[in-house]
């Protein structure tokens, strides 16, 4: 009973988080100017990270946490290169 | 296909209730994204889901693995000290990116101070 009930929510809650990913790719493809695109592109690898963490639930696994993990440090130094570059025109300077 | 781990009756029900709560709240977060109309509106939507939606999952999370391995198992706590501390920073440099690119090219759109 507790079984089925945690599979379907679990289910569900990835469907409602990949049709979050979905409307995030929307706004990266159609977004008027690049900020919108990189502002779209963060909550597109955040979603994209909780939907991680929820495979995690429902293998019981802790190996997915360890991709969230990285996608969370990867997906925050790669906004910060995109929004310096949007300012100055360059990276590093 | 379907899939899930063998809990006791009130952690599945925390664990349910947590994970869909945090999946329709970054839902809801990605929706403005699409609706609102300019960027500094929609610079605010999806911090619903950096913020609540992140903590309802890891709450989730964290009482799955203490009810499997029963034992405290905190080290989500980590996922979301990290965000935490990093969402303001990224989205203010992205919004003074913006202010600074619509001020250089004078476009209209740009809210009072």
């Amino acid at each position: 009973m507790s079984t089925l009930f945690l599979a379907l929510t679990i289910t569900m809650a990835q469907i409602i988080l990949g049709l979050a990913m979905a409307c995030s790719a929307w706004r990266v493809l159609k977004g008027p100017r690049a900020q919108d695109r990189v502002l779209a592109l963060d909550a597109l690898y955040l979603a994209g990270m909780l939907l991680l963490l929820t495979y995690g639930i429902q293998t019981g696994r802790t190996l997915f946490f360890e991709a969230a993990f990285v996608i969370a440090l990867l997906g925050f130094a790669g906004t910060v290169a995109l929004a310096k570059f949007l300012m100055r025109g360059e990276v590093i300077e | 296909m379907i899939q899930a781990p063998d809990l006791p009756l009130w952690a599945a029900i925390i664990v349910g209730v947590f994970v869909l709560l945090g999946a329709v709240l970054t839902l809801i977060g990605a929706f403005g994204l699409i609706r609102f109309r300019s960027f500094y509106e929609r610079v605010h939507a999806p911090t619903l889901g950096s913020t609540l939606g992140m903590i309802c999952i890891l709450i989730a999370s964290i009482t799955c693995f203490s009810t499997l391995q029963s034992r405290p198992v905190i080290h989500e706590i980590l996922i979301a000290i990290f965000i935490t501390l990093t969402t303001p920073v990224t989205l203010m440099l992205l919004a003074r990116a913006a202010l600074y690119r619509d001020r250089r090219e004078g476009s209209g759109g740009i809210p009072d101070d």
